[in-house]
């Protein structure tokens, strides 16, 4: 059932429930960061309408910064500002930003320890016909190897927009990676959010078995849970929305408690949330895992549901994984 | 800092070549041709140019040197220390463990290093980041870039020429060390840079051209840089790598390499009787 502690949306099972994208609440909260906070500044590499970065740039349009088709100029200009006392946003799409511009990333805004907030935005085949090129599908891997690095894949509108407000508090370097695809929004305001703190949506009286999920797809795996709950299988749905620093309290405890693990992301099912979460429980509690998503391969031109459902990551394919890891774990 | 006199500052520029010397020999690695080349502006930065305090590093009205070309972080080091950063005896600490001063220079151990570098080419490119925002809040101080010449044949670089340019950043200066080798030979073999001048030039740069083994010149570029009011400005030092060592002076073996005992002895008294000679 709905932990009602999460304060979901009341809509969340109707077929009308509004759909955004999660770029969308990156560009809101640019807004509201920046009213909070007049060192806040937004650097984008010509890609200003479709990060929705724009919002910010009608807002402030003396604190938006382009640099052209540039995306290590994107990252290594930001590393200077926020040397002098800024807090830049760079805005690009994640297959360029982190994917062109990793190393000066890594040198200049990692090492250097400095608050640079990297948006990704369309990360995941969901992208659809743009093609593989476009589709970031290893973003989390990249950025997670990272020190000092925290990774957030924000699951709806609402949190986008809550992550990037964070974002800006950090003083540390933070990634976040957004969606192009309109998806539902199914928290609320009054939804918690805490960098680093995975939050229970869906739980039973005795689950079996714990879906852990991050980004847009953690709304999958409530249809999953909501299925599964009706055919008598109980689970546990994690919002695992930041995946670096891992909130390993909250996951050794689902494994405690359930012994069986499914996690789930828009993301190559290596070096991903999957990876992160396998490797706190192997040394911590080692419990049956399957990992739900993009199965090492790359994309193609397609519409997103049809990806989606092509690779693996609907609904029906996170249910399939509870059944199997339920069989292993009964092994 | 007291105003030295020229003759001063090329002593203080001596003074450094000899602790690169001593710190290389100590570290048994690290580079020896491009921070010699660069003493003499280093010299001029921290005892001439340069609005600083050693004992505040961390004065929000500094000026700010950025050192892109991280390699050559000897000669900066060594600099720091002349000036009064820390003790010169903890130049010998280079490349150890628990040194503040690492291999390539980095930012959050060493008070007064501006920024982490050694990837080459993302120097310029956070300088100007430092300028444009310094400009938005209108601070007064100057942000100085040196960068090396082979890191121009980096696309990050050319990145922040355009972006720079763009945005008229004048209170940001470029110093290029045009010492005309990189690791696998000269320059113009390895992947040619000139025109270097009108390569600036056609993106809305100030150009100066200086000998960069002549205090005053460096000086007087600088000066220039600072009344050009609608441009970044670019000088380009045409320095010799391994300057004052006579055995690594413009040879290209010499640019990723510590001299050895014997050799450590020669350079240290060609550069003690090149002292007296001035």
């Amino acid at each position: 059932m709905l932990n009602t502690k999460a304060r979901l949306s009341k809509k969340i099972f109707q077929k009308d429930i509004e759909k955004v994208a999660t770029r969308q609440g990156y560009g809101e909260g640019l807004v509201v960061a920046g009213e909070k906070n007049a060192n806040v500044v937004v650097l984008c590499a010509d890609l200003t309408e479709s990060t929705r970065s724009i919002l910010f740039k009608e807002r402030f349009p003396e604190r938006f910064i382009e640099v052209g088709v540039a995306e290590q100029a994107l990252a290594t200009i930001a590393a200077g500002m926020a040397n002098y006392g800024k807090i830049p946003f760079i805005s690009s799409y994640a297959a360029f930003s982190p994917g062109r511009n990793w190393e000066q990333i890594r040198t200049t805004i990692a090492l250097n320890d400095l608050p640079v907030i990297i948006a990704g935005a369309h990360a995941g085949v969901s992208v659809g016909p743009d093609g593989a090129t476009h589709q970031m599908l290893e973003d989390i891997a990249l950025m997670r190897a990272m020190p000092n690095m925290t990774v957030i894949a924000p699951c709806d509108l609402i949190e986008a927009k809550k992550a990037t407000v964070e974002a800006a508090k950090t003083q540390h370097p933070v990634y976040i990676r957004f969606a192009r695809e309109k998806s539902p929004v199914f928290t609320s305001e009054k939804t918690p959010f805490k960098i680093g703190r995975a939050e229970v949506f869906w739980e039973s009286k005795s689950p079996q078995a714990a879906i852990i999920a991050c980004g847009p797809l953690v709304y999958e795996a409530m249809l999953a849970a909501k299925e599964l709950d009706k055919k008598g299988i109980e689970v546990l749905v994690i919002n695992s929305h930041t995946v670096k620093p891992l909130d390993t309290r909250a996951i050794i405890h689902a494994a405690k408690i359930t012994g069986a693990v499914v996690t789930v992301e828009e993301h190559q099912v290596t070096g991903g949330l999957g990876g992160a979460v396998a490797e706190v429980l192997a040394k911590n509690f080692p419990v049956p895992m399957e990992i739900v998503g993009m199965p090492d391969c790359f994309g193609e031109s397609g519409a997103p549901d049809e990806l989606l459902a092509k690779y693996g990551m609907k609904a029906k394919d996170i249910i399939e994984a509870v059944k199997r890891v339920l069989t292993k774990k009964a092994e | 800092m007291a105003n030295l006199s020229i003759a001063q500052i090329e002593k203080k520029a001596n003074e450094i070549r000899k602790d690169i010397i001593k710190m290389l020999l100590a570290a048994g690695s690290g580079h020896s041709a491009g921070p010699l080349g660069m003493a003499d502006i280093f010299a001029a930065f921290y005892f001439a140019i340069l609005n600083h305090d050693p004992h505040k590093p961390f004065w929000p009205e500094r000026d700010r040197l950025i050192l892109s070309n991280g390699h050559i972080c000897p000669v900066r080091y060594a600099a720091m220390a002349e000036a009064g950063y820390f003790p010169v005896a903890e130049l010998k600490t280079l490349r150890r463990l628990g040194s503040r001063l690492q291999g390539h220079p980095e930012r959050l151990r060493l008070p007064g290093m501006e920024t982490t570098s050694g990837p080459l080419g993302s120097g310029l490119a956070q300088a100007a980041g430092y300028a444009y925002a310094a400009r938005m809040d209108g601070g007064r101080f100057r942000v100085y870039c040196v960068t090396s010449d082979g890191e121009h044949q980096e696309g990050n670089h050319w990145e922040a020429v355009a972006f720079a340019g763009k945005y008229n950043l004048a209170n940001l200066t470029a110093i290029v060390d045009r010492n005309n080798i990189q690791i696998d030979g000269f320059t113009e073999d390895v992947m040619p840079l000139e025109p270097l001048v009108e390569k600036y030039k056609a993106f809305n740069w100030h150009v100066i051209e200086i000998d960069g083994h002549n205090i005053q010149e460096i000086i007087d570029a600088v000066n220039e840089a600072r009344a050009v009011y609608e441009n970044p400005t670019v000088i380009i030092a045409h320095t010799i790598p391994g300057k004052g060592v006579s055995f690594m002076e413009n040879k290209f073996e010499w640019h990723g390499k510590p001299p050895n005992p014997e050799e450590a002895k020669i350079a240290l008294e060609e550069l003690r009787k090149g002292a007296k000679a001035e």
